[in-house]
């Protein structure tokens, strides 16, 4: 980590690809990826933790992105959304959001997917009940949470049959 | 599902994926904030510590110093503006009073009320650059509760505002200052007799929290004014051309010099209606000569934007042995916020629309508090009226020991009655929602466990129709293009996308919608008010009827046969077989093929200010547990009802209602303004505030009633606010049900239970 003039400079690896960018000392993670680097994908819905739709994975470990300076991504490993599909192909999870309606307005979709990938990565079968209390960090309110858990057990059994 | 008479469709019924999808799982769709603009400065919005306050003085002068910053705005940079009144879509606004919400004029009149607002080269700077204005309060009593607010010795917001009395028989309103401001009453027959009719009479008073739409999407505005004096706002909105209006009022800007390009928008409910950062983005922009971009922090969009009216009513209802509703009289008050104009009206019309009556009174009042000025809110105004009439009726029933549903259905709203304005009943379907609650296996099933209860109730909500327009052009692959001034807030394009390939006889993949700006499609009011699928529908139909007639047209000329002996079917065009005997047959891809050398491509264009919308009824069933250690009401099952008309997209229309009972359960259980004696708002924030989160619900059941609308192609009726409706009083029934204790406001929250289970000292 450089400090500049003009910020400070971090190296990171976002979705696998080496990134360095220039942030300043008070810009979170969110506002980094959003405002300076151009990834929208992270939505801002509370900036406070309360709704998760800023969900990515630091080290593999989920955070709201809102909540994490910049400057502390030096030398991580970030994914987002946006590194979520492979190629053409959609994550089993993005399929089945779009298969069983499990979006309205989309806007906490981003969060719930990464979220939900993370889920998945530490238990791959989860109840319904596992799977609301893991989601109870990622707040909907066009659902009623329905779909989205139905969604996710969906693609859990296929991710999972698969191994 | 449960249908009568329906139709066989072939796209009209199925769920594909939408269109908009893939956009939307990746990350890649484009909401308000995602927009990024060269030279955009940020955008950000001083307000006001005090709930109540006359504004001194205020200098700006060391923020408009400070490195970065570019310009400061206030309220006396907007034009002066006079009383007058402007459609909104769903509501009306007077843009005296929407001026002076959007930047407080001579005093603020809530927490949170915007006062000043800066740009600068980065949001960190325009946020520093805030705490460097200077404003002069004197602080004045505040008044938060709508009853208090009524009183002649309340503080008075609006020195200049007199009651409008809308009331026959009521007393004209004196001449001094109130909050109240307006006065509405509807009558039917003669309730006074109606109450001596009556062997029993139950009056109860219920008071209700203010909501807010919660949606996860803050207020956000991207404006450039151009130095040759055009305006371009890009923001997450219900309706663009609302916003345009809007901004064209308060800057005394013609129409015709504002674009709007509505960006993908991250939920609305209602809330997104108003406009509060787009004309200060606009100003900030013409001070610049560069794009300003907005977006609220959370804490502003819950104290300054939305909610609901908090409501205080009281019902009285009289029947007889048999269950026959003899009269009923309502007395709402519902608080407007800081400027007048809450929802109240559609409160009086709703509260008893699920049953035919003969004698109805019901008083409305419409109050200023210093609270933030309410926006409309998913049936706004109904669920608060129809809480209080349903509970009453819940012991009205217990009283006359009488089944829950046979009372309704005893009573129910048929075709050809009328409601409490007098007018006339469509083909509804009250009756058939009633029954299939009555017959459905959670009713009939037995309650099992200490605590447990059960409750029903139902929910009425009239839909709109108003004015939507849209394009549509066949490309010559067979494809269609389909132009839409309907913003898509969860599902537009599909549906509307899906009503269009069907009259064509194509697949929902076939068209391609896109939702564009008001400078490219015709006047669209806003996606609300259950209308979109309602009037989007209508418009595609229609521009479906005008291609099949063009289609068979230039089928006539390519063949050299008359008109009259082409028809269009299954998705192509049929003429007489020709001399060699041979059928006369184009596929919709085939004539599209030809088109260029026939003639040309053809585009249509179509407007629908059909008012033929047809009004939606739901019946809810839930059963709850209730903690009597905690107090904490668990919800163990849930089965929502509703005569859905016709379901374009039955998963969609599913979302729907599982969606709007999520939220009602807020209303009933967590969700809650907290007011401090001063008028601050002390919750500001997502959890405090309280919105469910996955873990306090159980899979919503639904059951999709179809009793098509008559006044449409398709049988649609507007599914998407009525399930807001019925969730608070059926989760209050449930709860007296399960522990014997009748609540009388909402959100019944885990303490408000257990003051009631405790032990009085």
């Amino acid at each position: 980590m450089t400090t500049t003039e003009d910020g400070i400079l971090i190296r990171t690896t976002i979705n696998g690809d080496p990134t360095t960018f220039l942030a300043s000392q008070r810009d979170s993670l969110l506002e980094a990826l959003r405002e300076r680097l151009n990834m929208t994908g992270s939505k801002e819905g509370c900036n406070n933790g309360n709704c998760g739709a800023c969900s990515v994975l630091l080290d593999g470990r989920l955070v709201n992105s809102c909540l994490v300076l910049a400057a502390e991504v030096e030398g991580a490993r970030v994914d987002t959304i946006e590194g979520m599909a492979e190629g053409e192909q959609l994550h089993p999870l993005q399929r089945a959001f779009l298969e069983e309606a499990a979006l309205q307005c989309g806007i906490c979709t981003p969060g719930f997917l990464v979220a939900s990938r993370a889920l998945l990565a530490e238990n791959p079968r989860p109840t319904e009940e596992e799977a609301r209390f893991w989601l109870a960090g990622n707040l909907c309110r066009c659902t009623g949470y329905d779909k989205i858990i139905r969604a996710v057990l969906k693609a859990a059994g296929e991710m999972d049959g698969k191994r | 599902m449960v249908s009568t008479e329906k139709p066989q469709y072939r796209v009209i019924g199925t769920s594909p994926v939408r269109p908009d999808g893939v956009d939307k799982v990746t990350g890649r769709a484009e909401y308000g904030a995602d927009i990024k603009l060269e030279g955009l400065l940020y955008g950000a919005v001083l307000r006001s510590p005090h709930a109540h306050a006359v504004i001194k003085r205020i200098d700006t002068s060391k923020a408009a110093a400070l490195p970065g910053v570019k310009a400061v705005v206030i309220n006396a940079d907007f034009p002066a503006q006079a009383s007058g009144d402007l459609d909104l879509g769903e509501g009306r606004a007077n843009p005296m009073w929407l001026v002076d919400n959007v930047l407080a004029g001579s005093k603020v009149l809530y927490h949170g009320h915007a006062v000043a607002a800066v740009a600068a080269t980065d949001l960190h700077v325009a946020e520093d650059a805030l705490a460097l204005i200077e404003v002069e309060y004197e602080v004045l009593p505040a008044v938060i509760e709508v009853r208090e607010a009524m009183l002649e010795t309340a503080p008075v917001l609006h020195p200049e505002l007199r009651t409008n009395v809308r009331a026959r028989g009521a007393p004209a309103a004196a001449d001094r200052p109130t909050n109240v401001a307006l006065h509405m009453r509807v009558e039917k027959g003669d309730v006074a007799a109606g109450f001596a009719e009556a062997d029993v009479v139950i009056e109860r008073e219920f008071t209700t929290s203010q909501f807010h739409q919660g949606y996860i999407e803050p207020q956000n505005a991207t404006a450039f004014w151009n130095r040759d004096g055009e305006v371009t706002v890009w923001t997450s909105t219900q309706g663009a051309f609302s916003v345009r209006d809007q901004v064209a009022a308060l800057l005394k800007v013609g129409v015709g010099h504002i674009k709007v390009v509505p960006m993908e928008i991250g939920g609305g409910f209602g809330g997104k209606i108003n406009v509060y950062l787009e004309p200060v983005a606009a100003l900030l922009s013409r001070k610049t000569g560069r794009p300003v971009k907005m977006w609220m922090p959370r804490a502003d969009v819950i104290r300054a934007t939305g909610p609901t009216s908090s409501t205080f009513n009281r019902v009285k209802i009289g029947a007889k042995k048999d269950g026959t509703i003899t009269a009923i009289h309502a007395y709402l008050a519902y608080a407007a916020g800081a400027y007048p104009g809450s929802s109240v009206g559609a409160g009086v019309s709703c509260a008893t629309a699920p049953y035919s009556l003969d004698n109805v009174l019901i008083d409305g009042f419409d109050v200023v508090t210093n609270t933030p000025k309410t926006a409309a809110y998913r049936a706004p105004g109904a669920p608060a009226s129809e809480y209080a009439v349903e509970a009453t009726l819940d012991e009205v029933a217990e009283a006359l020991e009488m089944d829950k549903m046979d009372l309704r259905l005893k009573n129910a709203a048929k075709e050809g009655a009328t409601n409490a304005m007098g007018q006339p009943l469509a083909k509804i379907g009250a009756v058939e929602v009633m029954q299939a609650v009555k017959s459905h296996p959670h009713y009939t099933s037995e309650i099992q466990g200490e605590d447990i209860g059960r409750g029903v109730a139902m929910g009425f909500w009239f839909n709109g129709g108003m004015e939507t327009s849209s394009s549509a052009t066949v490309y010559q692959d067979g494809t269609v293009g389909l132009v839409l001034g309907s913003t898509d807030i969860g599902g537009t394009r599909a549906s509307l996308a899906m009503q269009l390939a069907e009259n064509l006889g194509l697949t929902m993949e076939d068209i391609k919608p896109q939702v564009v700006d008001t400078d490219t499609v015709g006047y669209t009011a806003v996606t609300g008010g259950s209308r979109t699928t309602f009037a989007g529908g209508w418009v595609a139909y229609d521009l479906g009827e005008d291609i099949k007639k063009r289609l068979v047209d230039r089928a006539a000329r390519i063949w050299s046969v008359p008109v009259d002996q082409v028809r269009y079917e299954d998705g192509g065009v049929s003429g007489p077989a020709a001399e060699d005997g041979s059928a006369r047959r184009l596929s919709f891809q085939e004539i599209a093929g030809k088109l260029q050398g026939s003639g040309g491509l053809i585009a249509v264009s179509a407007t629908s200010r059909r008012n033929t919308q047809g009004a939606a009824f739901a019946g809810h069933i839930v059963d709850v547990h209730v903690d009597r250690e905690t107090g904490k009401v668990s919800i163990l099952r849930y089965t929502a009802i509703q005569d859905v008309g016709t379901a374009i997209h039955p998963a969609y229309v599913e979302g729907q209602i599982q969606g709007g009972v999520v939220q009602g359960i807020g209303m009933a259980l967590n969700e809650e303004y907290y007011y401090d004696d001063e008028g601050h708002m002390l919750n500001a924030s997502l959890l405090d505030y309280r919105i469910p989160v996955a873990n306090d619900v159980p899979m919503i059941e639904t059951v999709l009633v179809e009793v098509p609308n008559p006044g449409h192609p398709y049988g649609v009726r507007g599914v998407g606010e009525v399930p807001i409706v019925p969730p608070q009083p059926a989760i209050r029934n449930a709860v007296a049900d399960a522990i014997g204790v009748k609540l009388y406001h909402t959100p019944m929250t885990p303490a408000r239970i257990l003051d009631e289970l405790l032990p009085r000292e």
